[in-house]
């Protein structure tokens, strides 16, 4: 079982529901991203989204573009993510990481090239935000012997043939993007995501997890409540900018974020 | 990624017309790179657009509009002094500098405005980079009733202040991009970032052949009538068709429009010229398809400006409408295949063209077309006497009036 397999049948055991954090590797600086990424595990962190700078992220609100461009600014690239996430398991086997970034990045180095280092890492996932599966069928190819899930998104404006597709194809866990705009957005609309989480059950028995828009504890019970797992970015990632010039209180600030999006989640069920 | 950078045999392609595929792909290039919230509203878009282009009555208005309101057909000139003084080819300018707005970014606007009305969009939004699509965009949506929001890069609203208080004047709101290079790619993207927020009741307006499909095939075919136009006329006037055509590539809608008419017609050399800023070994440039590398940028995989990791780099032109990292799909796959040559010329000698085409023919060019002129004067001399060249006069050049004065250190 792959380590994302792993942790979703581990939470539904425990009737449980992911807690996944996003933070941008790299930002606020490259020595900070590892520690931070402990810091995430250990205030209940499941999975960790670990984002991919990229100078274009057309996806991205304002909080998360900033991050980027903070990130590339200290000279983030490519391989000092393969290096983060190769440090981190030094400590941390278990946790699964999933890259999230666009596309250009992985055209520049080659698919092949890309995915190996990813897997010699321990990357388990990639969300590739400009990669639909119309486009991903020869990335896919390469992913396969890799045992590296691809996530794919779907919207609500994913509908019909579209969403079986998706369904046929994705691995992991889906990733339900809940609203109409780009990250850090503000209209999450619970009632409206459950509706098309229940489309999205009757054709996959993956896990579902929704993002964009859940920035409080509230919110994140809200929708754990409907959901599998939940998202959080652009919140995580205000309060790292927020702090930029002092890492221990950062280290604070997030890990008590953190436990508050947990115990929320713990309240259901 | 797919097999890029290889020149197939052009022998062994009968036709450079059927392009894209059915997925939107130019060889390799093209397609749809988008987030998937705007998968769906692209499906939907290119069904209307292929719904409607075949219907005579859109092609009825839209050509009404093309006539009445943008006042074509432009003419295709013969600049015979300055062809004279270069000793060599005869030059026809194509002159889209004198449509409505004065550039041929208006044929596209109506084309989608008209769809976009059809759709029942009551909003459109427009990234620009000099302010021309900008322009564009906004005088249609005042024409067709429509709310209007046009994205520009900070850097751009500096130097295209005049185009940006005739947005206003037309009712469009300009919203300033201070994100990333401040340039037309970040326009593009936040304007990409509005449309996946009101995809309901908008429509992106994307002013070049670049995008998701079915942008590029849809922007070419609105413009598209350039070529259309050009051929014919090119026959009437000379008898015959031209040797070669020369027209300018930042994203490249004015260049498809004029080559598409011409791509099977093998003995037409085709050069689409590209902005090499201070130089290429500089650098500083705007020139993807001379010094850059295939990848995947604002929806379609294409030839970009970037580093060793992918990012894509801070490009150069003294043009505004040139200052764009990627190009459109289609020409990276007409450079591939070979039909299409793309060379650059750089900013001092755009200025050189501009001035001399102002005195020689008293035609004041923009700094965009001013690269297609620049280019011109390379390959005229060498030309037989008899020898004829379409260049696209794409826009008009009142808008860089002060941008040329500064560079000359004179205040206006």
């Amino acid at each position: 079982m792959s380590r994302i397999e792993t942790c979703f049948s581990a939470l539904k055991n425990n009737n449980k529901k992911a807690l996944i954090p996003f933070i941008t590797a790299g930002d606020p600086s490259l020595d900070m991203t590892v520690g931070l990424m402990h810091v995430l595990t250990k205030a209940g962190a499941d999975i960790i989204e670990l984002g991919v700078p990229f100078s274009d992220p057309m996806a991205d609100g304002p909080v998360i573009q900033r991050a980027s461009e903070r990130a590339l600014l200290n000279g983030t690239n490519t391989d000092d993510v393969f290096n983060i996430v190769k440090e981190f398991r030094t400590e941390n086997e278990s946790t699964p990481i999933i890259l999230m970034g666009y596309m250009n990045p992985i055209e520049v180095m080659g698919y092949e090239t890309f995915v190996e280092k990813a897997a010699n890492a321990g990357v388990d996932g990639l969300i590739i935000v400009d990669l639909p599966p119309e486009e991903s069928v020869e990335f896919g190819e390469v992913l396969k012997p890799y045992g590296i899930d691809q996530i794919f998104l779907i919207s609500p404006t994913t509908h019909g043939k579209r969403l079986d597709r998706i369904c046929e194809v994705a691995s992991g866990f889906l990733y339900y993007v809940s609203l109409k705009g780009v990250t850090g957005s503000n209209q999450l609309d619970v009632k409206a995501v459950d509706d098309k989480l229940n489309e999205i059950r009757s054709k996959t028995s993956l896990p579902l997890g929704v993002g964009f828009g859940i920035k409080n504890p509230q919110i994140a019970e809200d929708v754990g409540r409907v959901s599998d797992a939940v998202v959080v970015g652009s919140a995580l990632v205000e309060r790292i900018a927020e702090h930029a010039g002092d890492g221990e209180k950062m280290k604070l600030e997030i890990s008590s974020f953190m436990s508050s999006l947990r115990t929320a989640l713990d309240n259901i069920g | 990624m797919p097999e890029t950078n290889k020149k197939s045999d052009s022998s062994e392609i009968e036709s450079y017309m059927t392009m894209p595929d059915k997925r939107g792909h130019f060889g390799p290039y093209g397609g749809r790179f988008v987030s998937e919230t705007l998968m769906g509203p692209l499906e939907e878009l290119e069904q209307a657009y292929k719904k409607h282009i075949k219907d005579p009555a859109f092609i009825a208005e839209f050509e009404h509009d093309l006539k009445h309101y943008v006042g074509r057909p432009s003419p295709l000139y013969h600049a015979e002094r300055w062809s004279e003084q270069l000793g060599g080819a005869q030059i026809y300018l194509k002159r889209e500098d004198l449509n409505h707005t004065g550039a041929h970014k208006i044929n596209n606007t109506v084309g989608q405005a008209l769809l976009a009305k059809l759709m029942g969009k009551r909003r459109v939004i427009a990234e620009t980079g000099a302010g021309q699509h900008g322009v564009a965009t906004a005088t249609v949506a005042a024409r067709y009733g429509m709310e209007c929001v046009v994205y520009m890069g900070a850097e751009d609203i500096q130097r295209q202040a005049m185009n940006v208080f005739r947005m206003k004047l037309l009712g469009a709101t300009v919203v300033s991009v201070e994100a990333g290079s401040k340039t037309l790619k970040d326009a593009l993207n936040e304007a990409m970032r509005d449309w996946v927020t009101n995809v309901d009741d908008t429509f992106y307006i994307i002013g070049t052949v670049a995008g998701p499909h079915p942008y590029p095939a849809m922007v070419r075919d609105f413009n598209s009538v350039v070529g259309r136009e050009a051929r014919q006329q090119c026959l009437d006037q000379a008898g015959r068709l031209p040797d070669a055509l020369v027209a300018c590539v930042g994203g490249g809608s004015n260049a498809i429009g004029l080559f598409h008419s011409f791509l099977d017609d093998k003995d037409v050399s085709i050069y689409g010229v590209e902005a090499a800023g201070e130089g290429i070994e500089t650098g500083h440039h705007a020139a993807p398809l001379n010094a850059g590398k295939p990848g995947v940028l604002h929806g379609n995989r294409t030839y970009l400006m970037e580093d060793e990791y992918g990012q894509i780099i801070e490009t150069h032109s003294i043009s505004a409408g040139l200052d764009y990292p990627g190009v459109g799909p289609e020409h990276a796959w007409l450079k591939d295949t070979g039909r299409a040559n793309y060379v650059s010329v750089t900013d001092i000698e755009a200025l050189q063209a501009f001035h001399d085409l102002t005195r020689i023919e008293g035609i004041i060019p923009a700094l965009e077309s001013s690269h297609a002129l620049a280019y011109t004067t390379k390959i005229a001399p060498k030309m037989a006497k008899d020898a004829i060249i379409i260049t696209n006069l794409s826009g008009r050049g009142d808008k860089d009036i002060h941008t040329v004065a500064a560079h000359e250190g004179i205040t206006l």
